[in-house]
């Protein structure tokens, strides 16, 4: 399909581009950036006056649920949310069932994505071998069926020794290697970030020093093996401190938050409220500081949102008894806008962490609206006010902690490889 | 006292006002008068039926639960987990429902889990009252050391209370922290740092010592919180031997408080670990007194929840 995106603030950190242009799209390939332009044979027009015209945005870290858990999301519903939600890549980690170990499973992934899914999917396989932590996955192969990167999210890699030689495995294939970095003795049976709240409330504390250990480790391993590492959901002061220093000195290291980590507190949790339980838990006002001071001075590389689709019946539950996670792809692009609004980050910046940056990391061609790229690109409406509500978000789960919530700032128009894929809500 | 009781759940004693707080007490005052009859039973309740529903296990608490709904002229019926569906898999949501459909009055339930009964009382129409949850609260046990403290000083403001052991896996310690803090008291915490929870002076009047002595020395109350080795497991402390010897009571630091002040423990007391027996049993212990007063406490807690409406 060919279009002509007229009008719009054209903003590709990319090449460097903030202007009022047209963006002209033929045969799923960017013809074309100027003013004026022409519509090329046949095109549809979008009117993207007063809306920002950006390289389509990426999350690279995303749980589609499929194989094994459709009851909580699947390829097809997953993509939907991520679309509506402005995105034109998801990443999607491997704790499916059966887990991403092998190249089957890749395949069904990346092959249901292309056939039914509405944007384009990632795979990231996992680190060893049934997540179990004890044995390397085949990194070789699930490089070669298409993942763009290892993690056993959910489940960190105990073993210091097995995730020194995970890096280097890694390095040696070259696939990245993706952190949760948690010290899962420290964890214990918490179940929301330790402080005065969690003491009030008489819940099991997670502690800040559990997720700064484990990232001091992995830093400390990638700077050892000279292999990149990258932590997923910082969510403490400490561990942007540990990452800046390791920059500072040259570490292969990046890392991503999330928007509940720079949005809200543990406070979200007082009325044992479960869609704010998530790991790493939710923290404190000042650990909320430190992530936005890190997204500012550029420790912090990525916006990913860590989107974990839960059924209704996993969430409403007593707290203890209730599932970490919460969903995120719907509401990622407002709620990342306010940083704009608040002054935190300048839309350009904003733009690297939401797609040139995720595609620079995980090396997949994407991130720029460059001439000649493949034509992923989002339409941002900045302005729309809109309500969260269950009955109208596309993902199958509806566990979020901004449901009846007004966002500001939403995805006008998606475009994956030339086709409209969604058109606003 | 003008004070009206519009809570339909006794959950947290956080939620409750001063006033409200009062209230309960005065009714526990005069509900103690019924205890001392011969004939100790009212038809205030008659007709109510109380669910008592106790995924924990407990002797006390459950007794007291159902002595008082049974002195009110309620129907009660006790279940407990071993005998309930929760070995079925069925969910609390699940069970709360069932056990609804059969038309309770009040559930009084004690869960392992903080803040299940909010959950609860989301779920169900009737009244919850909360019998413990978790490491939250223990309303009932927190209004019962009120009004033990109130039966020996005449009063509840100024009063200088030191709480010792493990605070951090105490719902009694949370709820006399929230009770003590509204009536006007101090509260003077001490235990190992293992089990000092972060925060916990902003959660109302408290001090955290660092010493025992610091938090017993002219104690009107000093409240010694039961120890449970399965509890603190192996890396909160060493042994009940050298607990003991750092927080536990004796006759001789009993001597830094004040000189007649009361000695509290929620029960059941590990003998010789944070209570010896000499104190346990000596003329400044109010633990009996504590359990006497708990009947009056579930009374007035049940007349209200009910609607302080009686039946005659």
């Amino acid at each position: 399909m060919n279009l002509l995106i007229k009008g719009g603030r054209v903003i590709d950190p990319s090449q460097g581009l903030d202007d009022t242009l047209d963006v002209a799209v033929e045969n799923g390939k960017v013809k074309e950036i100027g003013p004026g332009l022409a519509a090329p044979a046949g095109a549809e027009i979008i009117d993207a006056t007063g809306r920002y015209v950006v390289p389509g945005l990426i999350d690279m870290h995303v749980h589609l649920r499929d194989p094994g858990l459709e009851y909580k999301e699947d390829i097809v519903s997953g993509t939907k949310a991520a679309v509506a939600g402005g995105f034109t890549s998801v990443v999607c980690m491997p704790n499916t069932k059966p887990c991403i170990d092998n190249k089957t499973v890749a395949s069904y992934i990346i092959t249901k994505a292309a056939t039914e899914g509405c944007c384009n999917v990632f795979p990231v396989g996992t680190i060893t071998q049934g997540m179990a932590g004890e044995r390397l996955a085949e990194m070789g192969e699930l490089k070669e069926a298409g993942c763009v990167a290892v993690s056993d999210d959910g489940r960190p890699v105990r073993n210091s020794e097995l995730m020194r030689r995970a890096l280097e495995y890694a390095n040696g294939i070259g696939i990245l290697v993706i952190s949760h970095a948690e010290e899962l003795e420290l964890v214990g049976e918490g179940v929301m970030n330790e402080g005065v709240t969690s003491t009030e409330l008489g819940l099991k504390g997670i502690p800040r020093v559990a997720e700064d250990i484990a990232t001091a480790r992995e830093v400390m391993l990638a700077e050892y093996t000279g292999a990149a590492v990258h932590i997923a959901h910082v969510s403490t002061s400490g561990s942007v401190q540990i990452i800046r220093e390791a920059k500072a000195r040259g570490v292969k290291v990046t890392c991503e938050t999330a928007p509940h980590y720079f949005t809200l507190t543990d406070d979200a949790v007082r009325g044992y409220t479960t869609n704010a339980k998530m790991n790493p838990p939710l923290r404190e006002s000042a650990d909320v500081a430190a992530i936005k001071q890190g997204l500012k001075d550029g420790t912090i590389d990525a916006i990913a949102t860590d989107h974990a689709p839960h059924h209704l019946d996993e969430k409403d539950l007593e707290f203890n008894a209730a599932l970490n996670g919460i969903i995120g792809l719907e509401t990622s692009l407002p709620l990342s806008l306010g940083l704009v609004r608040e002054g935190v980050l300048t839309l350009h910046q904003l733009i690297e962490k939401m797609s040139c940056n995720p595609a620079k990391i995980l090396t997949i061609n994407r991130g720029t609206i460059e001439i000649g790229s493949v034509a992923d690109i989002t339409v941002i409406d900045p302005v729309k006010d809109w309500t969260v509500e269950a009955a109208t978000l596309a993902s199958k789960s509806k566990n979020s902690p901004w449901l009846g919530a007004t966002m500001t700032g939403a995805a006008a128009t998606t475009v994956v490889a030339g086709n409209v894929v969604f058109n606003g809500r | 006292m003008a004070t009206e009781f519009k809570h339909k759940d006794i959950i947290a004693l956080r939620d409750l006002s001063k006033d409200e707080i009062e209230l309960l007490i005065s009714t526990a005052e005069s509900m103690r008068e019924v205890n001392g009859r011969a004939i100790k039973k009212v038809p205030t309740l008659r007709g109510k039926t109380i669910i008592n529903l106790f995924y924990e296990a407990s002797t006390r608490t459950r007794t007291s639960f159902e002595i008082a709904g049974k002195r009110l002229s309620a129907d009660t019926v006790n279940i407990s987990p071993s005998t309930s569906s929760s070995t079925k898999g069925e969910t609390l949501a699940d069970t709360a429902l069932n056990l609804l459909a059969m038309k309770p009055d009040i559930i009084v339930m004690r869960h392992a889990v903080s803040g299940a009964h909010y959950f609860l009382a989301k779920k169900v129409g009737c009244s919850v009252i909360n019998a413990g949850d978790g490491a939250h609260e223990h309303p009932s046990q927190g209004l019962l050391d009120l009004l033990t403290m109130k039966d020996r000083f005449g009063r509840l403001d100024g009063l200088k209370v030191a709480i010792v052991g493990d605070i951090t896996h105490s719902r009694v310690a949370r709820s006399d922290i929230q009770g003590l803090t509204k009536m006007g008291s101090s509260i003077y915490l001490a235990g190992p740092p293992t089990m000092m929870p972060p925060g916990v002076e902003r959660l109302g009047n408290v001090t955290v010592c660092s010493t025992m002595k610091e938090a017993v020395s002219d104690a009107d109350v000093v409240m010694m919180l039961r120890i449970q080795q399965e509890r603190q497991g192996k890396t909160l402390m060493p042994n009940a031997r050298e607990y003991s010897r750092y927080f536990g009571l004796n006759p001789e630091n009993l001597k830094w408080a004040k000189p007649d002040a009361m000695v509290m423990h929620p029960g059941p007391i590990n003998r010789g670990v944070e209570l010896s027996s000499y104190v346990a049993d000596g003329s400044q212990s109010h633990v009996l007194k504590q359990v006497e007063n708990g009947v009056a406490v579930r009374m007035a807690m049940l007349y209200h929840v009910c609607g302080g409406e009686l039946a005659e």
